[in-house]
């Protein structure tokens, strides 16, 4: 069952999503090809048309508390099959902004962690750098050990590579970086 | 055949097979890749879940790169071909992500570069028959699930890749070398992607079905051409056995890897060894030993 709350401050949350997204989120009419084709909605509470319809009847921030926000691959199949053409991928990439940008507590979970750590080793080498992040992810989740059975074949494999990246133009990823936290700012 | 061939970051670490053996195809069947100098990471999942401008600015500094090359551009990680292809349709259908754009990078681009994935100019540029004449291994026997994952189909109306829901490029390559390419529904299901380390237990869920489905339909091995799948798939499957009980040891193998034995590359060349399920029944099966 869908319920709402904070019925007077979701009408925000609607126009944020549709200004980030592009999308006109009232044309969805629930067919619901986006939650048959979602792979990881055998595994969420809730469901891409579910988000959609919630959106539309005005839902506020606890939206941004669901577990498809942080769960959802970014696979796009949603996207690719709704018959009205709605890019619903977009909508939770909205969702995932919006999150950050409100400060969302739960639900989280460890992808924004994961995504800071993979993000600053591109600022940093021009390239992602996969020991780097590891360890930055790893020190940020606090579970040292997950996985680490993996990495004595990995490294012996070439799988991983010790050294950070070398070669990429470092300048220009540097500048990127800051006009968009230049933007941020502006925009906050 | 000359291209900007823009490796990715997954070259140098998770996916230096691929990088290999795409270098070792290219040079049997005659395609010249020259990389961008000063090459730069495309911003990949974590990228577009931060934020627009920076998810169309990463892609756009290596674009950039390459339009002063005056060369189309060669990719074959599927992620990084679906984020370059997204940038330049971000580019060329808003002025105002082009100004932003414009701003990060201190010079405009237009979004003209023209971006291929290397199955396409596998396909169109060299053709089936010129690479059924190339063989001198034929895959005769060797019964491949052909899996294409998300981001070589998705989004479709941008990326106009093969057919979105039963794509076969992977699969018509695979027939051209002799071998069997199997009939099964998870072609472009999703592995996970970049939820491998923040999400394992999604991964582990998802790759298994996938595996499972592979297994029951009688996969010799399953051949990708993305990173993140081979990642997701060859890695999981200690963690998926551990969970079910099962004993899957199904090699993932890139499609390169495949094509390189079958032009009479050794499989040393081509990275064999770096898989974590051994692809030596795969390797027996086509008389080469590792």
């Amino acid at each position: 069952m869908i319920t709402i709350k904070n019925k007077k401050n979701g009408q925000g949350l609607k126009r944020a999503v549709e200004e980030l997204s592009g999308v006109d989120i009232s044309v969805c009419f629930q067919c619901k090809k986006c939650s048959s084709g979602c792979p990881v909605a055998r595994l969420t509470r809730s469901r891409p048309s579910e988000i959609m319809r919630q959106l539309h009847l005005g839902a506020g921030n606890e939206l941004l508390e669901s577990d498809l926000v942080w769960m959802c691959a970014s696979c796009e199949t949603c996207s690719a099959r709704c018959p009205m053409g709605i890019d619903v991928a977009a909508v939770i990439d909205a969702l995932r902004k919006l999150a950050l940008a409100r400060g969302a507590s739960k639900q989280k979970g460890n992808v924004p962690l994961f995504n800071r750590a993979f993000l600053k080793t591109v600022e940093t080498f021009g390239r992602s750098y996969e020991i780097g992040m590891i360890a930055a992810y790893k020190l940020g989740t606090g579970k040292l050990m997950n996985d680490t059975e993996k990495f004595p074949a990995m490294l012996k494999k070439g799988k991983i590579a010790l050294l950070p990246p070398r070669g990429g133009d470092r300048k220009t990823v540097r500048r990127i970086f800051k006009t968009v936290k230049q933007n941020k700012e502006a925009k906050a | 055949m000359r291209y900007a061939y823009y490796p990715g970051c997954s070259a140098e670490s998770t996916a230096r097979d691929m990088h290999q053996s795409t270098l070792a195809v290219a040079r049997a069947l005659g395609i010249d890749l020259v990389e961008p100098k000063g090459w730069t990471c495309c911003g990949a999942t974590a990228g577009h879940q931060t934020d627009r401008l920076l998810a169309v600015s990463l892609p756009a500094a290596n674009l950039t790169k390459v339009q002063d090359m005056k060369l189309d551009m060669l990719v074959n990680c599927a992620a990084c071909y679906s984020r370059m292809k997204v940038a330049n349709h971000e580019i060329t259908s808003h002025s105002s992500i082009r100004q932003g754009v414009r701003e990060a990078l201190d010079r405009d681009y237009d979004g003209s570069v023209k971006v291929r994935h290397l199955l396409e100019v596998l396909l169109e540029d060299v053709g089936l028959p010129a690479i059924t004449k190339a063989v001198k291994r034929s895959l005769n026997g060797l019964k491949v699930a052909c899996y294409y994952g998300c981001l070589l189909v998705r989004p479709p109306k941008i990326l106009k890749f093969d057919d979105p829901e039963n794509p076969t490029s992977l699969d018509r390559l695979v027939t051209a070398m002799g071998g069997t390419s199997l009939e099964w529904p998870c072609k472009v299901e999703c592995c996970g992607g970049g939820l491998s380390l923040s999400r394992t237990d999604v991964v582990v869920e998802l790759t298994g079905s996938i595996i499972d489905m592979a297994a029951s339909v009688g996969a010799d091995c399953i051949a990708v051409s993305c990173p993140m799948c081979q990642v997701n798939l060859d890695l999981r499957q200690q963690d998926i056995n551990k969970q079910t009980g099962k004993n899957y040891q199904i090699p993932i193998v890139y499609i390169t890897q495949l094509l390189g034995l079958s032009l009479g590359i050794s499989s040393g060349e081509l990275g064999f060894n770096q898989l974590m399920v051994p692809a030596s029944s795969v390797l027996e099966k086509i008389h080469e030993r590792a």
